[in-house]
């Protein structure tokens, strides 16, 4: 792409101050993610009796839309991504609360609402609108003492996760949870305040041991990975260990056919074994840049609102990819949750266009200092 | 838009993103402090950023080279489990019992879409299953429906590519027995969840599913099969019903082959036996050997003999009027082979003379009688290694007619597992010890215990070489081995009472006498005599024949060497002094 430096056009001035670097990553994602679908998708779904690449072209339909979304939802300004952010979480929170009534059951949790054409996942709508919204709250918080945008967080926390646990989708939770209270620690939460924070997160953890089936099944599991039940993340070591350093080549995997979901939560497994460590190693790297790029950036933001919501969706994003991988090398207790543009799932793509989408309108360099 | 058309008209804005020096900052106040705030946190969180990334990469070095430190196994060298039942050997080390690998076959009906057609693939690619069989199955209305419960991987393989929806395997294990009826009885048969229910397959079940090393039984192939064959031979020959038998090493109480026929395949239940195509399952699946208990007949007298030796009641010089028959109670006792003449301890078991052994029981007493055949082990239970053990059954008032009878065996059974072990001790110098169906290792004998003393033992081995030698049992004499024993013939119980041509035929065979060491006990079941018998079917011309046939045939599998029995060194030892270098009158 070629602007002049004077051009005014809407593209053109996006193009100058738009992160290059982050959106060059984020592109090479997505690419990575059509090519891993073409190696891992074809086995699942003759497994599971469609045709060999029905999830190959469900990925290569849904991914322009989410590029396109991304791409539109990075033209806007800040205030307008926060309007969109407001109406996005939302319309999430209520269809995440319409799960629980009208939610398509899969393998025991209702997570999925059933639309014509495609099943949409609400809750990968909401955790970045949510990320956003609380940034919002906890901004105007401290800019105008008298909003209670603290207590309107914490109601909205505890209602979006109290629908999550009743869904039950534990992951996400703990996702949306975690993201939300690093924001509050940006936005200068008191050490007393953290230390607290980071206790009713074990006590939380310990509960749900306790009191959730499912929980507690996965951490059996993972505690004693010798029981039949953890067959999917042994299938993935025994994938990883496959590929070696270098990889059986693309297409050449064997282990992904034992690997029930390895279009989608495990699909880092099967880049394990068909490209091998030093690939993993560049899509880990992939994932660290676009993170730690706009950590650094933010350093010298100086809108409040701006750096919160940013922190929130690169956290959530890369909080998202290490539960992920860290999943797939048991390195964790299995949690649902899909690996940034590069997993099957169309909710997943769209939703992470839209917040990556975000995270771009926001970092774009603008005049420092004004209202948004 | 307002502020994008702003952006570049501020003269600060520099290619390079750098802190506005122009903006107009305004320090100290809450708003810029809480940015001071985040923008540090900002770094915190970067910094447990890098961290976890950092995680993950070296978690990915560590499986993806190092292997992890976990035994995932790699693809396409998973280990072959082991089967979950251990397999069964015999004392070389043949293996008699196998686990089998394969695979179980069920289906969905309701994904089968034309069970008719189905039926008819499945039944070509499976031979021996009939399509009707498989039709009915998959015509059900369930979810699941077992066809086949095994498999071999080429049936597996062939009814994989009929490529039929709707038809999937589940891992199985069958049960395989080489040799097939064989070893029926002592090796038993599993259920079809490989549940023991038979022999050792039953009586060890737990330890089988257990362990992974083999089972090794004191069974020898070769052994078990020359007693199954001349049973079989034998029992054919003379038309009898059934027949059983063991052989077993007199020192350490392992049983080296143990038959009971009619038998069965414990690969095919249902298959009949071809030498008794009449005999039930029920039938063929009774183990006489072992749970089978029944009146031997005359064999007893060496019971009555080691009693009244060991207890100082009798001497081998001792003599008894066996001229007459003994009435009591309305019961007449007599001599099969009468020869109405006082006669000597010697003579009167080499006769067998059923009057002389009541005289020497009643001169015991029946205290006496008890306290030695429980001592025998002959009026408890046994303990083997398989569920089929059997009791005995005696007489719970001891008056003296049972004194009497009991001398000769009517009126007591036992199991032909308790008599053989009794009958070691009483050669063997004196020591019983259980019975065993697994290897002891060589050059290892069994805790037992003394149940008469060496001297009696010595007497009782010269007076089972006498019943071979002159006695009723000549037939067993197998030249070269020194063969001693003792005949049994007993009428059968039938409608409760004795059939006088329903005979059970049996022979305690033990060799060489010099130095027993292997003891041999047969018996028939309504044999019917022949001409070549003369029309007898008594032991002496049943089982004594049987085991000098089994004797010659077994001897040099053992390693026993024959001799000459004229030899100083044989005769000597087994000369009776009372008899003054004499023998007896042949029988």
């Amino acid at each position: 792409m070629k602007f002049a430096r004077v051009d005014r056009s809407p593209i053109a001035l996006w193009w100058w101050t738009v992160d290059r670097w982050s959106l060059f990553a984020l592109a090479v994602l997505m690419a990575l993610g059509v090519l891993l679908s073409l190696a891992a998708s074809p086995a699942v779904a003759l497994r599971i009796g469609f045709p060999a690449f029905y999830f190959v072209r469900r990925q290569l339909e849904v991914l322009p839309l989410s590029a396109a979304a991304m791409f539109v939802v990075s033209l806007q300004t800040p205030r307008m991504v926060r309007r969109i952010a407001v109406i996005g979480f939302a319309l999430s929170l209520l269809l995440l609360a319409l799960t629980l009534v009208i939610g398509l059951e899969v393998k025991g949790a209702r997570r999925w609402i059933d639309l014509p054409y495609f099943t949409l996942q609400p809750s990968e709508f909401f955790k970045p609108t949510f990320a956003v919204l609380a940034a919002w709250l906890f901004a105007e918080q401290k800019l105008h003492p008298k909003f209670p945008g603290n207590i309107i967080a914490v109601l909205l926390l505890v209602v979006s996760v109290a629908i999550l646990l009743r869904q039950p989708d534990f992951g996400t939770a703990v996702l949306v949870a975690v993201v939300w209270f690093a924001q509050f620690f940006l936005a200068g939460l008191g050490w007393y305040w953290v230390a607290a924070g980071a206790l009713v997160g074990v006590l939380g953890l310990v509960g749900a041991y306790d009191w959730s089936p499912h929980v507690r099944v996965r951490i059996n599991e993972f505690l004693h990975p010798t029981a039949a039940d953890s067959y999917q993340v042994n299938q993935s070591i025994a994938a990883f260990i496959h590929g070696g350093l270098w990889g059986q080549g693309p297409g050449e995997g064997t282990v992904k056919y034992f690997l029930p979901d390895a279009h989608a939560d495990f699909v880092f497994a099967v880049a394990g074994e068909e490209l091998g460590l030093i690939a993993c190693l560049l899509i880990v790297a992939l994932f660290a840049f676009v993170v730690l790029r706009g950590l650094s950036r933010l350093v010298q933001e100086s809108n409040l609102f701006i750096l919160l919501a940013a922190t929130g969706l690169l956290a959530e994003f890369g909080l998202q990819a290490t539960i992920n991988m860290a999943t797939t090398l048991r390195l964790i207790p299995a949690k649902g949750m899909t690996l940034p543009f590069l997993s099957y799932g169309g909710s997943s793509l769209l939703a992470m266009g839209l917040g990556m989408g975000m995270l771009l309108a926001l970092t774009r360099r603008r005049l420092a200092g004004g209202p948004l | 838009m307002v502020a994008l058309s702003r952006f570049d008209d501020n003269p600060c804005h520099a290619r390079h993103f750098k802190p506005p020096p122009c903006a107009p900052v305004i320090r100290g106040t809450a708003a810029e402090e809480a940015l001071e705030t985040g923008r540090t946190r900002v770094l915190v969180t970067a910094a447990l950023f890098v961290l976890l990334f950092a995680v993950i990469a070296g978690r990915l070095f560590d499986v993806m080279i190092l292997g992890g430190g976990i035994e995932a196994p790699r693809a396409g060298q998973r280990p072959i489990p082991l089967p979950s039942r251990a397999p069964i050997v015999d004392r070389e080390g043949r293996l008699v019992a196998t686990s089998l690998k394969g695979v179980a076959l069920y289906a969905d009906p309701r994904e089968i879409r034309h069970p008719a057609d189905v039926a008819r693939e499945l039944a070509r690619a499976l031979p021996g299953a009939s399509p009707e069989h498989f039709a009915q199955e998959l015509s059900q209305s369930g979810t699941f429906v077992w066809l086949k419960r095994f498999l071999s991987p080429r049936e597996e393989a062939r009814v994989n590519d009929l490529g039929v929806p709707g038809l999937d395997f589940l891992p199985a294990e069958r049960r395989f027995y080489p040799y097939g009826p064989l070893l029926a009885h002592a090796v038993g048969y599993v259920n079809i969840d490989d549940k023991g229910l038979a022999g050792v397959e039953g009586g060890l079940n737990r330890d089988l599913l257990g362990r992974r090393q083999p089972l090794q039984l004191s069974i020898d192939v070769r052994l078990q099969y020359i007693l199954h064959h001349e049973l079989r031979r034998v029992a054919q020959e003379f038309t009898a019903k059934a027949a059983a038998g063991l052989i077993m090493n007199v020192n350490t109480g392992e049983i080296l082959a143990l038959v009971s026929l009619p038998d069965f395949d414990p690969n095919h239940l249902d298959a009949p036996d071809p030498d008794f195509p009449k005999a039930t399952l029920k039938d063929r699946l009774f183990d006489r050997a072992t749970l089978g208990s029944y009146e031997i007949g005359s064999i007893f007298k060496v019971f009555t003999m080691a009693m009244a030796l060991d207890s100082g009641t009798v001497t081998m010089a001792s003599r008894f009027d066996a001229t007459n028959p003994i009435h009591i109670g309305g019961f007449t006792i007599t001599d099969y082979h009468g020869k109405h003449r006082p006669l000597s301890v010697p003579e009167i078991f080499a006769y067998s003379s059923n009057i002389g052994a009541a005289k020497i029981a009643l001169a015991c007493g029946a205290r006496l009688q008890q306290e030695y055949l429980r001592r025998f082990g002959l009026l408890t239970q046994p303990t083997l290694e398989l569920p089929e053990v059997g009791s005995p059954h005696y007489p719970r008032d001891w008056r003296p007619i049972n004194v009497m009878t009991i001398a000769f065996g009517n009126g007591i059974s036992d199991t032909l597992l308790q008599l053989a072990r009794a009958a070691s001790a009483l050669v063997n110098g004196g020591i019983l010890r259980p019975a065993t169906l697994l290897k002891v290792p060589p050059g290892y004998a069994p805790q037992g215990r003394r149940v008469i003393s060496e001297e009696t033992s010595l007497r009782i081995r010269k007076l089972l070489r006498l019943v071979v030698e002159y006695g009723t049992g000549q037939f067993a004499e197998a030249p070269g081995y020194v063969v001693g024993g003792k005949t049994g013939t007993a009428e059968r119980v039938e409608r409760g009472a004795y059939a006088r041509h329903s005979l059970r035929s049996s022979f305690l065979g033990v060799f060489p006498m010099e130095d027993p060491q292997y003891l041999i006990l047969t018996m028939f079941d309504q044999p019917h005599g022949n001409k070549k018998s003369h029309g007898f079917a008594t032991a002496g011309w049943v089982a004594a024949p049987a085991t000098r046939r089994i004797v010659e045939r077994i001897a040099p599998l053992l390693g026993v060497a024959p001799v000459d029995e004229k030899s100083p060194a044989v005769a000597g030892a087994l000369a009776i002094a009372s008899l003054k270098g004499k023998g007896i009158a042949p029988y």
